[in-house]
């Protein structure tokens, strides 16, 4: 079967080769033109008047458009809560597109660009989490409110209490490829759109009501991106939106790009947070109580940031059984970038709240943070897959107490848990324990440089907060000469999506995956597609395929047994052979038979989530099917004259259930730790007084690089089945590996207490910087 | 500008622009995608490009490379990095087998960065690829991929043969007419590597009318060893530099491995790195605490100048219209030479604070000391007063700890993206501390620890 085989990425020949096209690789018909938005230069004011005079007369112009001059809709927003394509009267950040060039060249439209005059009367700016607080600047009416039990009372009856307040920066995305698309115009206004999008359906929507069409107009054809990330989920629908009024408006085809300084001015990021905390606690670390509350920067607009901020609040318990919890979450409105979707999508800072907390105890109990850690776990349940049953009372039976219910913050039965088993299994294989007391003695002896190490897990809820959301189609058609064409609603971004359900696709049918052409994702073949977010690509969209696949293979199986007077359920698919009763049949011949005989060889296949149900008001429910774990050891070594440090070691173990392939899972992993140890290291976003941006290119922005990632890498997967009906029981691996990264985070926090008494109460990220900060704090 | 050069295999001749990036006209008149623009600045590698000459193949950034700079070279693209009928490079086909690929953007990047250094027998991959950023592997299985394909052969089609070049009126050969052409026109405007002027360009969406492109001035790019000192062109890239570091002062060399990326390496000179006197710039700092004499040119006459009586000023250098730095004379021999870079990233990164120490001790006592510094001040600068606090003095931690409250006499650093004013002021004592526990033969840097 060819689920399950490491095979390497569909595309890496064409990768490797540069044949692998993107947006701005598509050759475009003749006489295309150029976008380039001109932006606001003030962080909130009026806009009184802009003088466009200048730009429409630079060389190369074509057109010149503001608000006023849009046709239809002046609306990209992803949420309920409108979002201008271009700034009408009040300019909410700097960045923010005030008018759209169209011109014969990507300079001449940047050139022109650059020569537009705004007239804008300021008004205060609300830039950081403290100056939205002071204006009462928010999303919802009031915060929202998860909990369970009564922490206050909890907080207050326990044998010991402790109180802090972590700064959570945010995160450029920094895809390798910017944000592109092209509009080509049809007849009769019909539009082709390519864009650089994780929501195609999306697209189609925006542009639809842009142009003053109906959806059926328009169709989104996506075949790759050069890295996601949530960042174009959508951050693209400006651009392409553009692009289609720009062809509408000329009749010729319209291509925009940002350059990448515009790219990171222009788009949202990782919302970056501040996590207040108090936490009641016993003399051994165990947990009585913790109450957070959440201040999360949304930016000028809504975009996605309810449910970040939703996900961040479901987070905060991450693997841990606290018996009451209280997380009270702000949702703040600044002028900012908007703040958008991010891979893990609030889930990162939520967890990384309860991960300082953990760290904080145990270096107030003065134990090891591992072992704090483990206290307070959910229980292990076993899992039970069909014929492993186990009777209680037995000599290898499961006490009772695993089968009793042990529930989130927000009601959810905990019924997968498996991090007990998989740290126990970590600490093992890292060498945890020699290696934390090696340490010790390692900083006795240095005084300049201290080593740290920290361990961490991750439980990460897989599921579309908005369930409606968790639905996929797929269309698989199977040619004549048993060649399989391959379409769904997921889009590739990296990830390895389109091999995997490949991969599925050829074992359904029993074939080799070469049989199987994996075909760019298009409204026109698969409507209403959710976006490819959420860790959900392969559940769903590998669900949808297998149902398609299925229906085809049915049809099949009922042709051949009629033929050979066999039980169609007894027909087999292996090897590119069908078998039926003693006979093999090629699979080729089995396909033109049944095209000759007539047979329907296309079929779309549709799937929907089981299970879930959710109230995001009233926070109770079961919001997610299952639940991904993993857990990771790092070590250390910072120089505590400088606050520079280095990653020396980091040791992985992930579940991602029965893996569809190891390989590309184990690269989403490897991947994943390096980015999150990114988000909480290098990278770091600075505003100025005045709201913008300083660091919007690489030169100032520093995500890691090659020698950044740990000198020794072991990352290895947990084998398990997922205990849900998944597709071949694997589980969802494309965000919950980011979260890794914290223990890289808190290896520096480790690292850093070993240079006095105080606790670290390290920032994030752990620039160079902050780490020495944080070293001055603990030895005062 | 007429410009006659290799590309992958075939003569090419284009009328450019002087200003037209090389990553453009392949994207946009030949059509040649695999390379690719992520940043258009240098920073990201996703343009990389081989360029060989007489002095061998070499991985640039073509986002941040002007055609007529190609001139009289060959270049080869990710798509002539694959031989004739499509046969997979070595290193392409490692790429593959050990999932060195994700979302496939910066790969045609990596691979010619990992096939120059293929070709070289390059075997520290970090560096070969340290001007590469990918967002999606966490990079392990690309050193993979890289360890695998070290050890087969080059493939035959990589050697390009370098093709005779007619001379050019924008690129002097020598430096006498480089001297003629500046003096004639004082406004206008020097290209070596164009690592600085290149964002000018593709930022700053500045025009420039007049140029002058350096790097067929061949006499700028020697390093003459004259005893005991080395005269280093003007045009001596920091890659041609950086071997001879390495033999003489390593601690220089270490600090030079960090600027910026092999393919910033390759491009950026001396020459520019010292002239366009950037506070930040790494080589003024190491430069001063070797007491280097920079050699100046203007029509024909010559000056010399002490390195840190150039930089007067934020901007400002003592230099007049029609001058330029023709060399710069260092000691072979500085055996308490040390030079720390701090960032917030190991690579690729500008230096936050560059803090470089010269300070020799006769017997128990400071005989003399040169410390100098970038990103501090305005300009590249000595620190006379810790300097003074030092000289006469025994080598000893009361003298360090003394010398250490003279640093805000020498500098009042800024704040900025980088870093804050009070950050910079720290480290800058601590790097003094640093140095002494250095010279004392103790580990002080995190990277020479393992797990």
């Amino acid at each position: 079967m060819s689920v399950a085989k490491p095979l390497p990425h569909d595309a890496a020949p064409l990768h490797v080769t540069g044949q692998a096209r993107y947006v701005d690789d598509i050759p475009l018909p003749k006489g295309a033109l150029h976008l380039a938005f001109g932006m606001s230069e003030e962080a909130h004011g009026r806009l009184l008047a802009l003088d466009l005079e200048a730009v429409k007369t630079a060389p190369g112009v074509v057109a010149v458009l503001a608000a006023g001059d849009l046709p239809f809709a002046n609306d990209v927003s992803p949420s309920p809560s409108p979002e201008p394509l271009l700034a009408t009267d009040t300019v909410e950040y700097i960045g923010q597109p005030l008018f759209l060039v169209i011109a014969e060249s990507h300079l001449a439209a940047r050139r022109a660009a650059r020569l537009g005059l705004a007239e804008i009367a300021p008004l205060p700016a609300i830039l950081t989490i403290d100056d939205a607080i002071a204006a009462d600047s928010r999303f919802e009416d009031g915060p929202r409110l998860y909990q369970k039990g009564d922490a206050a009372r909890a907080i207050a009856e326990a044998e010991r209490r402790l109180e802090g307040s972590l700064e959570i920066g945010g995160q450029e995305h920094f895809y390798l490829e910017g944000q592109a698309a092209v509009a080509l115009p049809q007849e009769g206004g019909d539009m082709v759109v390519h864009s650089s999008t994780q929501h195609p359906t999306e697209i189609q929507h925006k542009v639809a009501e842009a142009i003053g069409r109906h959806m059926n107009s328009v169709r989104v054809e996506v075949r790759r991106m050069g890295g996601g990330f949530g960042g174009k989920e959508s951050q693209g629908n400006a651009l392409a939106v553009s692009c289609a009024i720009g062809a509408r408006l000329t009749g010729l085809p319209c291509s925009m790009r940002y350059d990448r300084d515009d790219d990171m001015t222009i788009t949202g990021k990782r919302h970056d947070f501040r996590i207040d905390y108090r936490v009641g606690f016993d003399g051994k670390g165990r947990i009585a109580g913790v109450e957070f509350v959440q201040f999360c920067r949304c930016g000028w607009s809504m975009d996605l940031s309810l449910p970040v901020a939703d996900r961040a609040m479901l987070h905060a318990d991450n693997a841990y059984d606290i018996p009451h919890m209280r997380v009270e979450s702000h949702r703040l409105k600044t002028n900012t970038q908007s703040a958008t979707a991010f891979r893990g999508f609030g889930g990162p800072q939520g967890m990384l709240g309860i991960e300082r907390v953990l760290d904080h105890v145990a270096h107030s109990v003065g134990r090891d943070p591992a072992e704090v850690r483990t206290l307070n776990f959910y229980r292990d349940v076993a899992v039970r897959s069909a014929g492993s049953g186990k009777r209680f009372g037995g000599a290898h039976s499961p006490i009772r107490a695993e089968f009793e219910t042990q529930t989130t913050h927000y009601g959810m039965p905990v019924e997968d848990f498996i991090l007990n088993g998989m740290v126990e299994r970590l600490r093992e294989t890292s060498d945890y324990s020699s290696r934390k007391a090696a340490i010790s003695k390692w900083n006795a002896s240095n005084a300049l440089l201290k080593k740290g190490i920290s361990l961490t897990p991750v439980k990460f809820g897989i599921s579309f907060t908005l369930t409606h959301l968790n639905q996929a189609g797929a269309l698989v058609h199977v040619y004549q000469d048993s060649s399989i064409h391959l379409n769904h609603g997921g889009t590739e971004m990296g990830q390895g999506l389109f091999q995997k359900v490949a991969q599925v696709a050829a074992s359904r049918f029993g074939v080799g995956p070469e049989r199987v052409k994996i075909t760019a994702t298009d409204t026109g073949k698969v409507p209403n597609t959710s976006a490819t977010a959420a860790s959900s690509g392969s559940d769903l969209n590998g669900m949808a395929v297998q149902v398609a696949c299925d229906a085809i293979r049915d049809r099949l199986a009922v042709f051949v047994a009629e033929r050979a007077q066999a039980d169609p359920g007894s027909v087999r698919f292996e090897d590119n052979e069908v078998h039926v009763g003693s006979e093999r049949i090629p699979f080729e011949k089995v396909v033109l038979d049944a095209y000759q005989a007539r047979v329907s060889l296309s079929s779309t296949g549709f799937y929907a989530t089981p299970k879930v149900q959710w109230d995001r008001i009233k926070g109770q429910g079961r919001p997610f099917f299952y639940f991904a774990y993993g857990a990771a050891v790092s070590e250390v070594v910072i120089d505590t004259l400088t606050g520079e440090y280095r990653i020396l070691r980091t040791d992985i173990l992930h579940d991602c259930g029965t893996s569809l392939n190891p390989a590309i899972d184990i690269g989403q992993i490897e991947g994943g730790y390096v980015q999150g140890a990114g988000w909480l290291t290098t990278e770091e976003l600075v505003w100025d007084d005045k709201g913008r941006l300083r660091t919007h290119a690489p030169s100032t922005y520093k995500i890691p690089a090659c020698s950044d990632r740990p000198e020794v890498f072991n990352a290895a997967l947990w084998d398990g089945a997922n205990r849900e009906e998944t597709v071949y029981r694997s589980k969802a691996v494309g965000e919950p590996p980011l979260m890794l990264g914290i223990s890289a985070f808190l290896a520096l926090s480790d690292a850093v207490a070993s240079c006095g008494s105080g606790y670290p109460a390290l920032r994030a990220p752990a620039t160079p910087e902050a780490v020495l900060a944080a070293v001055r704090r603990v030895q005062a | 500008m007429q410009v006659r050069f290799l590309l992958n295999g075939e003569t090419v001749e284009v009328d450019a622009p002087p200003t037209r990036t090389l990553l453009d006209w392949l994207r946009e008149e030949r059509g040649l995608t695999g390379t690719k623009e992520g940043c258009n600045e240098g920073d990201c590698g996703a343009c990389t490009v081989m360029v060989t000459d007489e002095a061998g193949a070499r991985a640039l950034n073509a986002c941040i490379l002007f055609l007529p700079q190609v001139h009289g070279r060959a270049v080869r693209t990710v798509e002539g990095v694959s031989g004739p009928e499509g046969a997979l490079h070595p290193v392409q086909q490692a790429m593959i087998d050990h999932h060195g690929s994700q979302c496939g953007f910066c790969t045609p990047g990596f691979v010619v960065s990992m096939a120059v250094g293929h070709m070289q027998g390059r075997r520290d991959h970090d560096d070969v690829v340290a001007g590469n950023l990918c967002r999606c592997t966490g990079y392990a299985p690309i050193v993979r991929a890289a360890e695998a394909a070290a050890k087969a052969k080059v493939p035959a089609w990589m050697s390009d043969e370098v093709p005779a070049s007619e001379t050019v009126s924008y690129a002097p050969e020598t430096s006498d007419e480089l001297a003629a052409w500046y003096q004639a026109h004082p406004d206008g405007t020097l290209i070596a590597g164009a690592t600085d002027v290149g964002l000018w360009v593709t930022k700053g969406l500045r025009e420039l009318p007049e140029v002058a492109f350096l790097n067929r001035c061949r006499d700028l790019q020697g390093i003459d060893d004259e005893g005991a000192t080395l005269r280093i062109g003007a045009g001596v890239t920091m890659a041609a530099l950086l071997p001879v570091l390495v033999r003489h002062h390593p601690s220089y060399a270490e600090l030079v491995r960090r600027y910026g990326s092999e393919q910033v390496r390759q491009a950026a000179t001396i020459g520019g790195n010292i002239a366009n006197g950037s506070p930040i710039g790494d080589n003024p700092p190491a430069l001063i605490a070797l007491g280097a004499t920079l050699h100046l040119r203007h029509g024909s006459g010559r000056r010399d100048v002490k390195i840190e009586d150039f930089f007067l000023d934020y901007g400002k250098q003592d230099r007049r219209p029609g001058e330029f730095v023709e060399a710069v004379t260092i000691s072979k021999k500085a055996t308490a030479l040390r030079c720390y870079k701090l960032s917030k990233r190991f690579d690729q990164d500008i230096s936050a604070v560059c803090g470089c120490f010269n300070v020799e001790v006769d017997g128990e006592v400071v005989s003399s000391a040169r410390i100098a510094f970038g990103g501090m001040a305005g300009i590249p600068k000595r620190a006379a007063a810790v300097e003074a606090a030092l000289v006469g003095q025994p080598w000893a931690k009361e003298t360090v700890e003394t010398a250490l409250a003279r640093f805000s006499d020498d500098f009042q650093p800024m704040s900025d993206m980088r870093a804050s004013a009070g950050y910079r002021l720290e480290t800058a004592r601590n790097m003094l501390v640093r140095y002494f526990h250095d010279m004392a033969g103790e580990t002080v840097s995190v990277r020479e620890v393992r797990a």
